[in-house]
């Protein structure tokens, strides 16, 4: 199963040309960027792991592409997405997010059911092996 | 005398108290010099009086009809502060190149108006005046709403930032699809298209306005239907979905009940029809913010009172009663679609849901600076008669906070409704990736859609279908003010 979260999930992969200018995209709005990485993608897991903070006075894309290819090196089996964060008073939030790496073999889920009345299903998402 | 002579200026008390029939303006609902205060709230009318009738008396007659006027005097005024409760006419304009209107601007005060209650506001404001004999039509074109007023509201219960923060959808706009056909479907087969939607790409498929619980269909078995299509698209995709579950039914009662058993299921979102009613529509509201739900508005029957340029409401007033009502999805327009709406009027919209602050803006429509006071944001909805073609307009005029409805052109795809998904989601991607990488879209958008369907057959397909349907009529509702040439 290809996980379709983030902004370009349906387009191949992105080159590391692409994902740069995406970021220099980021930076031009005043965004800062931060990368963080999971081995849990479920849609209700908020909170991937952090690698590093955000880059809040960062200017150059180039920085963030040292670190992806460190984060890259480091966690080759996990998702690692970029987030870009907008604290502009209103906002203050993310901006755009997309997945940068995935792993090798991707997630998969499976949906258990448990009967309640009258005929309601209870639904969970359960990680299932790949 | 009559009543539409031309006024005169003010009178003394007791000549102005005696019984008879007065001018409108001479009661005081005229103030050419007056300013308004800062607590005021403003209305902007167009109107158009019959023959003979005074402008700045049909104006006062505006201003005295949604305040405190009766046609006659009454002495019982006096036993009231009664000059702080007229509505005050305090500047009237011919409206550019339409002979016959004129704009006029009404200051109300504060304490006219009850807090936190659109019901209140509209009986006042569009209660008596659009039927007054001396007027052949009115229309209100904006209001201004001063922060006292703004702040006893509480607004979208979820906003744009809250929606997309639980959604985890960034930087891009959402994609939706109104199941077709919208009567008709049993639960089991209406609950297939909504999977087949989510599973290709789409983030919400959508209930129609007129999709209630008719024998076709009822309601909880759509529910039930929509829900496992949404829970087994999410889990065939790992991304969360939603379905906008319509829970608009003819009694409170019923929709509270629908709204509650949306919840149970699980629902991220519930729908209602601009139909039911502004007070309905803040009950609503009410109950999402208490209940973590997205609150979707269709502006089903808008089309009756806002499209003439000449008579009604403007749908930006609508649009700005909506926001301090509470809702979080409204649909405001495509402007390339099938239905009315010129581009610049239509971004006038967006901007009223989606500014912290919207300036003054003529083009656009907007007449008054308005301060939104951090209440929450409203996204909105593109829907009707677009297609995966015009994915560079769409982007250009509406930018990435806006749900594009693609139901047609999802659903009618010839190779399948996840095609139709796959296709729309594409095209959107790659023109969001390509805006960011600082192409310029609207020129180079037909060729970057022809890139990506050279490895994207769904998209090479939808584009063969649709890639050269327009709705080009020209739009009833426009604004009066064009661009100033300036010297060069």
């Amino acid at each position: 199963m290809r996980l379709t979260q983030g902004a370009f999930s349906f387009l191949p992969d992105l080159t590391d040309t692409q994902i740069s200018a995406q970021i220099e995209f980021a930076l031009a709005q005043g965004w800062a960027v931060s990368i963080e990485t999971t081995d849990d993608p479920h849609p209700r897991n908020t909170y991937w792991d952090m690698w590093g903070m955000p880059m809040f006075d960062l200017k150059d894309a180039a920085g963030v592409m040292m670190e992806l290819k460190a984060a890259r090196t480091a966690l080759p089996e996990r998702y690692i997405r970029i987030n870009a964060f907008d604290s502009t008073r209103g906002w203050e939030t993310v901006r755009l997010a997309f997945i940068a790496h995935r792993p090798p073999v991707e997630a998969r889920f499976a949906l258990d059911r448990v009967e309640a009345e009258g005929r309601v299903q209870r639904y969970a998402l359960r990680r299932v092996p790949a | 005398m009559t009543v539409m002579e031309k006024p005169t200026a003010k009178m003394d008390a007791k000549k102005r108290y005696s019984a008879g029939v007065l001018k409108y303006a001479q009661m005081g609902y005229w103030d050419g010099d007056y300013v308004p205060k800062a607590t005021d709230l403003q209305a902007l009318f167009r109107i158009t009086p019959q023959e003979g009738v005074d402008p700045i008396e049909a104006a006062a007659a505006v201003a005295g009809e949604s305040s405190t006027a009766t046609w006659t005097v009454v002495w019982t005024d006096r036993l009231t502060a009664c000059d702080s409760y007229r509505a005050k006419a305090f500047k009237v304009e011919p409206v550019p190149n339409q002979p016959g209107q004129y704009f006029c601007w009404v200051a109300y005060d504060l304490v006219l108006f009850e807090e936190g209650s659109i019901a209140n506001l509209t009986a006042s404001i569009i209660g008596n005046v659009f039927s007054f004999k001396p007027l052949k039509a009115a229309r209100l074109e904006d209001m201004y709403f001063p922060p006292a007023y703004v702040k006893t509201f509480k607004g979208p219960p979820t906003g744009i930032v809250v929606e997309r923060e639980r959604l985890d959808k960034f930087g891009r706009p959402l994609l939706g699809a109104t199941i077709k056909p919208k009567l008709g479907l049993s639960g089991k087969n209406y609950g297939r298209v909504v999977y087949e939607g989510l599973a290709g790409g789409l983030d919400f498929t959508k209930d129609d306005e007129n999709i209630n619980s008719q024998q076709f269909m009822h309601w909880r078995d759509r529910f039930l239907y929509c829900m496992e299509g949404v829970m087994r698209a999410t889990a065939a995709t790992g991304e969360t979905k939603g379905h906008y579950l319509n829970i608009t039914a003819g009694t409170m009662e019923e929709m509270y009940r629908r709204a509650q058993f949306a919840r149970e299921m699980g629902s991220v979102i519930v729908m209602v029809d601009l139909v039911i009613g502004w007070t309905a529509i803040q009950s609503m509201a009410e109950w999402c913010r208490a209940n973590d739900m997205i609150l979707h508005m269709h502006r089903a029957g808008h089309g009756t009172y806002t499209r003439q340029k000449n008579h009604g409401v403007s749908f930006r007033v609508i649009a700005k009663w909506l926001r301090l009502a509470g809702v979080d999805h409204l649909h405001t327009g495509t402007a390339v679609g099938k239905l009315e709406g010129d581009p610049m009027t239509v971004q006038g919209y967006y901007n009223v849901c989606r500014e912290t602050k919207n300036a003054v803006d003529l083009q656009r429509g907007l007449f008054f600076e308005q301060d939104w006071c951090d209440l929450r944001k409203v996204m909105p909805v593109a829907s009707g008669g677009i297609h995966a073609g015009q994915m560079h307009q769409l982007l250009h005029l509406f930018g990435d906070d806006v749900v594009m409805q693609f139901g047609g052109g999802t659903i009618g795809h010839p190779m399948g409704i996840q095609a139709g998904a796959i296709a729309n989601r594409v095209a959107m991607e790659t023109m969001v990736l390509a805006r960011n990488e600082g192409r310029d879209i609207m020129a180079e958008g037909p060729e970057i859609l022809r890139d990506a369907a050279k490895w994207c057959k769904p998209l090479e397909a939808a584009l063969t279908t649709w890639g050269n349907v327009t709705f080009d009529y020209a739009s009833t509702d426009t604004s009066d003010y064009v661009p100033t040439p300036v010297a060069s």
